[in-house]
């Protein structure tokens, strides 16, 4: 039997001078380099603490089409989509599989001088001095074979820059639209860069346009400066045959915040890993994820936060919801290292199964080399309260509603915790058409989308 | 009008009501009294149709509908309500939204179109004045962080917006201090119409004194054992349950 590497070996041996020739010098010199990590580690295996929930070699057995001359789709992502947040002002950029989608006829509202928010490639060949110190510097490709394939493979994606004190009045949204007529297999590369003082919120949003399989490989680096601030929010609102692999890499300077969120309302096979470093004193990270999941969908995040530097925070909340025979995981370590004193740290993943096949896995770790801390992790998995739904039933609400009620609010109190109130707001709402079963498109699409096509029920 | 006729009923296999006659008519306030574990509680779950528990044989009926075919939230819409003993926390849930919830399955139910969101906080902040419910408990999710007194307050308040024609107080009075008890037993009163009825489970007259009963039962060990005017009430609440239980009676009331 062929390894499923074998495929992706054979792509890079046959292709590599055209991966480059349509990339630029500073992604471009990582690429060897990630490629023999890649055929020394392989996939890795499910006896690999950190891919225990996930068959990565299955996801990858199968042959997609990768986009190795850069050939630009046919789409107007402009046009096809109008899944904005209502009363959510944001300056709105599009990443089409996994290249920057550039349209000189917009017109956006203009960004603060000296703020980027572009093509990756085309800054790095303009501006190599932003890119070159930070690009693959969190996301090893020795570490991790998602990196290594992503770093082997990526030929743009988003760059993101925030200089010194500088804050980005209005949020940013970022929306990676799939698209293609064939099985697909996109590679994105992020790169956020906060300088000192700076502050960006940021909302990403995942959408597939096709009915079509897509593999995607994303790994996004993020430098929070010192006295900085992020809040960044993912929204993966695809479909069951969408596969997608994301690693961040967030790394928190002394006195920045950072608030890094992943909701997922639809997906097929989606596997986030969110490595976070504070690496400065009084550093505060907070997590929060929620899932809700369905059919056959399995849903993986698996967190580090690591705890470098003392005085240092992190609080950390998932909330998954499974319905059908859905898959989910959460597997949360928080290292707190020798020297990293005062640190504060919650973590909670707290899940429910609403039939007998949907099955959750979690797995909080805490581990702890300092002796002055204060530490909490802990985990639930249960079944919807039903002292409660009788009581809503036995006051007129009809049973689908009751679960309903109690799903939503179950889901709530991540979504409440969310800082951008029309953002907040609009998660309700979709939240609550994905329990009804109404998100079959995201609603606000165009014709065009086919944002979580088949669900149950 | 509630007609119960021979309810054997019970709960994972054990039969704890075993043959109850029972009919509450329009406009009429029943209190049902016994021991802990006598089945009030197992009678007032039937009603209003746990699913825990199993009818074994025999039928209820409401104003002539087989109550034992419906939903639970069926009968809510029939007009069934029970106070909860223990009203239960459900964190999330506002009250707003699970009132709103409610009241409009109940219109629906009946043909009738969502109340306007306006008509509805409107509703809701008159009903609160009955029973001097807090705004800010209003606005807090159902029974979180409530004490046991603004339970039983919410209670009536939800009894209050939706207006049930029979209802059930099971055991409202317990964890109740005086001047909460006398604020909930008038908070129901107010309620009261020549229309409406009720079935008050108690230990104890005090509630009694409030709510005052048309009909008093006794129920031990599964059966009405006895029914008689109030005066039951303060008869059981200076001798106690035994000199009724069945066995014991026999004897007893011979010396009477």
């Amino acid at each position: 039997m062929m390894r499923s590497e074998q495929q992706y070996i054979d792509l890079f041996t046959a292709h590599h001078e055209a991966l480059s020739a349509h990339s630029v010098p500073a992604m471009n010199a990582l690429r060897e380099q990630a490629f023999e990590d890649f055929c020394r580690m392989g996939f890795p295996t499910q006896k690999v603490e950190r891919y225990k929930y996930t068959d990565v070699a299955e996801a990858f057995a199968p042959d997609y089409g990768v986009n190795v001359r850069g050939l630009a789709f046919p789409v107007n992502p402009y046009q096809a989509f109008r899944c904005d947040v209502p009363n959510l002002s944001t300056s709105l950029y599009f990443v089409v599989n996994d290249r920057f989608y550039d349209d000189e006829t917009v017109k956006r509202p203009s960004l603060p001088e000296g703020v980027i928010i572009d093509s990756l490639s085309r800054v790095a060949r303009e501006r190599p001095q932003l890119v070159e110190p930070y690009y693959g510097r969190l996301a090893r490709s020795s570490k991790d074979a998602i990196n290594a394939l992503n770093t082997m493979l990526a030929q743009d994606g988003l760059f993101i820059y925030v200089p010194r004190n500088l804050a980005v009045p209005r949020p940013i949204q970022v929306v990676n639209i799939l698209r293609a007529d064939v099985p697909l297999m996109a590679n994105r590369r992020t790169l956020v860069v906060l300088e000192e003082g700076a502050q960006l919120q940021l909302l990403i949003c995942d959408h597939a346009m096709d009915d079509h399989a897509f593999l995607t490989t994303q790994v996004v680096e993020t430098f929070v400066g010192e006295n900085a601030h992020l809040e960044c929010y993912e929204l993966e609102e695809t479909h069951s045959q969408n596969h997608r692999f994301s690693n961040t890499y967030v790394d928190l300077s002394a006195c920045s915040t950072a608030t890094l969120g992943s909701i997922t309302l639809g997906c097929g096979l989606t596997r986030n890993r969110t490595d976070v470093t504070l690496s400065g004193e009084n550093g505060e990270a907070r997590l929060i994820g929620a899932v809700i999941a369905d059919g056959e969908q399995h849903a993986d995040n698996n967190t580090l936060i690591d705890h470098r530097a003392p005085n240092c925070q992190s609080t950390e909340l998932y909330k998954y919801v499974l319905d059908g025979s859905a898959v989910g995981a959460f597997a949360g370590r928080v290292l707190v290292r020798e020297g990293a004193q005062k640190t504060t740290s919650q973590e909670t993943n707290a899940n429910l199964c609403a039939t007998r096949t949907a099955r959750m896995y979690t797995q909080p770790m805490l581990e702890i080399y300092a002796d002055d801390v204060k530490c909490s992790h802990g985990s639930t998995v249960g079944q919807l309260n039903d002292a409660a739904l009788f009581y809503m039933r036995q006051r007129g609400v009809p049973e689908d509603e009751a679960r309903l009620l109690l799903k939503f609010a179950f889901v709530g109190e991540v979504i409440d915790s969310i800082h951008l109130p029309a953002l907040r707001d609009r998660l309700h709402y979709l939240v609550e058409k994905r329990f009804r079963g109404e998100l079959g498109r995201c609603a606000g699409c165009g014709d065009n989308m086919k944002c979580g096509g088949e669900r149950q029920q | 009008m509630l007609e119960i006729h021979d309810l054997h009923a019970g709960i994972n296999g054990k039969e704890i009501l075993k043959g109850i006659d029972l009919v509450v008519k329009e406009g009429e306030v029943h209190a049902l009294m016994g021991h802990n574990g006598a089945g009030k509680s197992t009678l007032s779950n039937v009603i209003v149709g746990h699913p825990a528990y199993e009818v074994t044989q025999g039928s209820i009926t409401w104003n002539g509908k087989d109550l034992l075919a419906l939903k639970p939230e069926e009968r809510a819409h029939e007009g069934i309500f029970l106070s909860f003993q223990q009203p239960v926390e459900i964190p999330g849930v506002s009250m707003v939204n699970f009132m709103r919830a409610a009241l409009n399955a109940k219109r629906k139910y009946h043909g009738l179109e969502p109340l306007p969101a306006a008509d509805f906080l409107k509703l809701m902040r008159e009903k609160r004045k009955i029973v001097e419910l807090d705004n800010k408990l209003a606005n807090r999710s159902v029974n979180e962080g409530f004490s046991g007194g603004e339970r039983k307050r919410n209670e009536i308040f939800q009894m209050a917006m939706l207006e049930p024609t029979l209802s059930i107080l099971d055991e409202t009075d317990s964890g109740l201090d005086v001047d909460a008890l006398r604020v909930v037993a008038e908070g129901f009163n107010k309620l009261r119409t020549p229309q409406t009825s009720a079935i008050v489970i108690t230990h104890y007259q005090r509630l009694l004194d409030y709510i005052r009963p048309d009909v008093v039962h006794v129920l031990i060990d599964g059966r009405i054992v006895k029914t008689a005017g109030p005066e039951l009430a303060a008869e059981i609440e200076q001798r106690g349950f035994d000199w009724l239980k069945p066995e014991a009676g026999e004897d007893k009331t011979d010396h009477i």
